[in-house]
This record gives C-alpha cells, structure tokens and sequence, in this order.
C-alpha cells in the first residue's frame, strides 16, 4: 500500500548501493531517529528514559555484538555476558588510569581489551565447532568471572568488590555519575548506539561481513572460495565482542552507576541470546526488536496483576515471565526460526503486493 | 623458581607426605564426579537419539527432585512419592516430544538446542511457581538411602566415607548396568540404537520415531531423577544446582557426545581432576578455581582432540 518502490528508478551505482534503497525505509529511519532524539528526550519522564530506554539500548547494542558472532558468522556463543564485563572492567580501569581523558573515547577503546579477549576464546573455533564451540564458550564465562571476582586489581582493591562510576563530563556537562540526569545518559548512549550500528551495517554488508556469511552457510566451501577460516572467523569474535564491550561499559557508566560480578553472569549471555534468537538470528533490526521485546515484556507482565487490581506476589510475576520467554523462544523457533524481522519483513512484502495476495511477475 | 617449585614439586610433596589425605580428596572428586556423569549420562542418552542437545537436563535434575520431595511434603508416602515424580517425568517427555520436537524435526542442531534453552526456561518457571524457590532437604531417611559415614585407618590417618556417597556410586554403577542391558537386550534398546545410528533406516524398518524419542526422554527423565536424590542428598534441592549441572557440559566434551563410556570416564576425570585442582594447586591462583577448572580442561582438551574422548570421528564433507 503505502510502502512501494514503484517508480523508484535507481540511476547510478550509488544509489543501487544505498544503505536503504528504498523512500520509505529512508523516511522511516528519518522518523525513529527524530523520535529518538527529540522526542523521547523531550517528552518522556526521567522514570521511562532511565528503566525503559537505556537498557533497551544498551542491550540491543549488545545484542547486535552476539548477531554479529552467531547471526552472521555462525558462531554460536554463551559467553555474551563475560565479555560485556571485560569491556565494563577495562573501562573502569582506564577511567582510574586516565582520569583526564574524555569518558565517552574510553567507552570506546575499552572495547577494544574486550576484542583482544575475544578472540583469545575465538581460537579454538579454527578447530571446533557447532555445539562444541558452545560449550568452549562457557570456559570463557566462567573464567572471566572468576577473575572478576578474584583479581581485585580489577575493582581497584576496595572493599565491596564492585566498581563505582566516577563523575565525568562533557561540554562541562555531566554525564556520568550521580549528578548526570537520565536524559543526557539517555542521548549520550543513543548517540554510540546510532554510530556503532550504522558502522556494524556497513561492515555487515562489505567484503568482511559477507565471509562471515559463507563462514556461517558452509564453512568447507567458503574456505574453497578463498575466505580465510582464520581471518574470517577471528574478526568476527573480535568485532562481536567490541560490541559487547562497548555495550558492557556503557551498561555500568550509562544506566546502572556501579556493578558487581553478577551483571555479568550466565544468565545475562542467556538473556542476550534471547533477545538474538526472538529478534531474529542475521538481522540488526532484529536486535532492537529483541532487545524491546525481551526487555519490556517482564515490566509489562510485573503491571498486568495491578491493572486487574490482583495481588501477585513480585516473585511469581518472575516466575509466569520466564515461563512466557520460554515458551515464546520454543514457538517462534517453530514457527518463525527467523524471528521478529522476519515478520517485519513479510508485513512489509504484504504491503508491497496489496491488495494482490502476491506478486505478479 | 619459586614459582616453578611450586607447582611442580610442593603438591607432589605433600601428596606423597599424607597419602590418607590425598586419598580422601580422590574419593570426593571421584563421588563428584558419579554426579556429573550421572547428568552427562541423560545428555548423551538424548543425543544419541534424536541429535538433540539437551541443555534442560541441568533443570530436570532439579525439577524432578523438588517434584519428589514437595510430594513427600504434601504427605505422600515416600514410595509412592518417587512413583508419582516419575509419571510427572513421563508426561514432561511426551509433552516434549509433542510440542517441541516433532515440530522441530529435522531443523539445525543449532536451533534445537536453543529450544530446550527456552524448555529450560519453561521448566524453572514452573517449578519455581509450583514448588517454591527456596532450598529443601532431601528426604534421604526415607527413601532407605543410608546415612552417617565410616572411617578407615589407613597409612596412619583416618580417611572418611559418607555411607550416601558410597550408595550414590553403587546406584550409579548400576544404572549404567541396567542401561547397558536395555540398550542389548531388549526390543526398544535395539529399536533405539537404531534410531541413534541412522534416522531414516530406522524409520524406514519401521521404528517410531516419536515414540523412540518419548521413551528416550522419559529414560533421561528417570536418570535425571536418581542423580537429583543423590544430589540433593548431599547438599539440597535448589535451583542453584542448575549452574553446577552445566559443568555436565564440560565432561561430555571430554567424553565425547554420544558415548556412554565416555560420559562416565570423562565426569570421573572432571570430579577428581578438579578437587586435586582446587587443594594442591588452587592456592596459587586464588580458590575458587573449581568454577571454570573443568571448562578450561574440556577447552584444552578440545584443541588435541575435537571429537572427545570416544567420540565418532567426525568427518566433514561438502
């Protein structure tokens, strides 16, 4: 209907190579952005851009990282989690080192410390694979807790084994800390966010990304071709885990002010998976959309008992939660393997052909 | 050098210098490690079967276990309990095999082992919403199972054994007996070696396959539920054993996926291994390397020799 690319004529390379080629799809990434940045900082209370919008943005950042390895290199990984507290750990490490650098360049570089380690536990994937590989990927998770909690180098030796987020600043505005407002964490955050996926779409669809793509389909015929297994599949674990760093050090610096071990244990890899596997497995749109969902579901369900006026007990709004993800990550892997993009997608193919059920050709 | 000797001489040392004590250590990792092959065991009874990785073990250990004892609660008789907990397993099995895997058929081992991440999911939502999330006691006395412990004086020391522990190792030892025999013996065994070695030839001489896949699940089912008293009976119920059970995880690299054997040899080298870890040489590296000792090992292990220790070979093909 109103998505159509009739009359759309694509008359140079360029255009042909468009990251969105079509009007609408520009037009509507033009409406979220606005609703991004203006809006929702604008309108929405300091309580919703704290507990709804940051998180959903730092996991879907996180999210995207995890797709990377396991949507596009077919890698699949559980240590998700570990890796975001590389990058949380080594970014609070360089904010004691370097206090005078400006935060948001050492968000950025932590990541980095997070792709070394990354592909250190990337190696054995040159050798093993599939479910092997899986598991290979819990001695990272396990491991890196442990030094977490056991190297207090780390947490600069205090007491609480946790890491505080010191007060930091730009423009002379303060973004983190106690004293910066939900807002500007909220901008900052979208602001990287926006960056990053737009460098992960184009790396994505350019020489590297699509390796990892005849990596994930056939790895033996990929090698064939003249892909490099090493090169092909260490760089995803290093691009994967950059962003689960970066996701990790804004996690603790940007929403949650300070952080223990447990932010980062087997569950949170679990979670991510599941915002991957619901989104859908090779998309990044998908990852937004997992990361919504997952995320505002457990708010939406802990409110159903109060709008119905029954009295539920905290624990058990847990509980049908997990038992709901549970059965929604069964049913969309029989139904949909390929997530919520994938029905974005066919939505947006049945307004292509409306009112005709399919396309005449 | 310091350094060296300590990790090369001091432990060594120490072993030869209190034998009963090294042997008490060997027979907490070895009683460890019945444990872990005993979950290893229901991983690799499914797998063989239907290519399922079934990551819900973990949590049908715990579910099975706290089905039995919040029976005993309610106050069903004891025998009666580990009947009734058996049917919740046997109904947990087909309604897997109806709702999940017939529909997942033939997909990417990939996506099936996430689905039985979601099962998992499924499962520790209802049991914490039925059972309640809080540890319980195993009802050890109850069951019949053996309690207190008895010493043995030997190289001038005394060495401990739990009467639980050495009852945990017989009933193990057992179990795999009485499986092997199944698998041997009888029609379904057979039925089901077949279907281990080739889907369709099976299928093809007329095996079913649901079915097949229902039996397997519900034969998990029971080991996951002897492994949960056992367990339980040395600490407690609780859902904390969850993240202990993916340890299981790590012997079945050791092992291999698909081999029983490989499931016992390769938990019994976890169990031991990580308890001499932990006391000789755990001091240098801060204690608590119990959590990760038996990932890094399988990881290690996994560079030499990709398929296990009695793994199939695995050969690739384009």
């Amino acid at each position: 209907m109103l998505y159509r690319e009739a009359g759309q004529f694509k008359t140079s390379y360029a255009a042909d190579q468009a990251l969105l080629p079509i009007v609408q799809d520009r037009i509507g990434l033009l409406v979220i952005l606005v609703l991004t940045f203006v809006l929702i900082p604008m309108f929405a209370s300091e309580f919703f851009i704290g507990t709804i919008m940051i998180p959903f943005l730092v996991f879907a950042l996180a999210a995207i990282g995890l797709n990377i390895l396991t949507g596009y290199a077919g890698q699949l990984s559980l240590g998700t989690g570990a890796f975001m507290g590389v990058g949380a750990y080594s970014c609070y490490k360089l904010t004691t080192l370097f206090p005078d650098i400006n935060i948001i360049i050492l968000i950025l570089c932590s990541g980095i410390f997070s792709a070394l380690i990354g592909v250190f536990f990337g190696l054995p994937s040159l050798r093993i694979k599939g479910l092997y590989l899986a598991i290979t990927t819990l001695a990272a998770q396990f491991f890196l807790e442990w030094c977490f909690i056991r190297i207090a180098w780390l947490y600069n030796y205090n007491d609480s084994g946790a890491i505080e987020v010191p007060q930091r600043t730009l423009f002379d505005v303060a973004i983190t800390g106690a004293s910066a407002t939900a807002t500007t964490r909220y901008l900052v955050v979208a602001g990287l966010v926006a960056v990053l996926t737009l460098v992960a779409a184009n790396v994505l669809r350019g020489r590297i990304g699509r390796s990892w793509m005849m990596i994930r389909d056939m790895d033996i015929a990929a090698e064939l071709m003249g892909i490099r297994p090493l090169y092909a599949k260490l760089s995803a674990f290093a691009f994967s885990s950059y962003y689960c760093g970066v996701a990790g050090a804004l996690m603790v610096f940007m929403w949650l002010g300070s952080a223990e071990v447990e932010v980062f244990d087997i569950n949170h890899s679990f979670l991510i998976l599941f915002m991957v596997i619901i989104g859908g497995m090779g998309s990044l749109a998908g990852c937004f959309m997992g990361a919504a969902f997952i995320w505002v579901l457990p708010i939406v369900i802990r409110g159903i008992p109060s709008v119905l006026g029954l009295d539920v007990l905290a624990a058990t709004t847990q509980h049908i939660n997990n038992i709901i993800i549970g059965v929604l990550i069964i049913f969309f892997l029989i139904v949909e393997p390929h997530g919520l993009a994938r029905l974005w997608q066919i939505a947006k193919e049945k307004l292509r052909t409306w009112p005709f059920p399919y396309a005449s050709t | 050098m310091e350094l060296l000797h300590s990790i090369f001489i001091a432990p060594f040392i120490e072993m030869v210098a209190y034998p009963d004590f090294l042997i008490q250590v060997v027979w907490e990792g070895f009683v460890a490690g019945v444990l872990y092959s005993l979950i290893a065991l229901g991983f690799v009874l499914i797998y063989k079967a239907s290519g399922v990785f079934n990551f819900a073990q973990g949590i049908m250990v715990v579910f099975a276990a706290l089905a039995l004892v919040s029976l005993h609660e309610m106050g069903v008789p004891a025998w009666l309990a580990v009947l009734l907990s058996l049917g919740i397993m046997a109904v947990l099995a087909i309604g897997v095999e109806r709702l999940v895997l017939r529909k997942l058929v033939n997909q990417h081992e990939a996506i099936l082992l996430m689905a039985t991440i979601g099962l998992t999911l499924v499962l520790k939502g209802t049991g914490e919403l039925i059972f309640g999330g809080e540890p319980k006691p195993m009802i050890t006395e109850e069951l019949g199972l053996p309690t207190g412990s008895t010493d043995w004086e030997v190289f001038d020391g005394i060495v401990i054994f739990q009467h639980i522990d050495i009852a945990a190792a017989v009933i193990a030892l057992l179990m795999v007996m009485a499986l092997a025999v199944f698998f041997s013996k009888t029609r379904i065994g057979r039925a089901l070696r077949a279907v281990a070695d080739d889907h369709q030839a099976a299928l093809s001489v007329g095996i079913s396959l649901n079915q097949i896949w229902a039996i397997v699940w519900f034969a998990s089912g029971i080991v996951a539920l002897v492994t949960g008293i056992m367990w339980g009976a040395r600490s407690e119920v609780s859902f904390a054993l969850e993240i202990i059970a993916l340890k299981a995880l790590a012997v079945l690299i050791l092992g291999g996926f698909t081999s029983i054997p490989g499931a016992i040899v390769g938990g019994l080298m976890i169990g031991i291994g990580e308890k001499l870890f932990e006391i000789y040489w755990g001091t240098l590296f801060g204690s608590g390397v119990e959590a990760w000792f038996a990932y890094v090992l399988a990881l290690i292990f996994l560079l030499f020799r990709p398929q296990g220790l009695f793994g199939e070979r695995i050969i690739e093909r384009v």
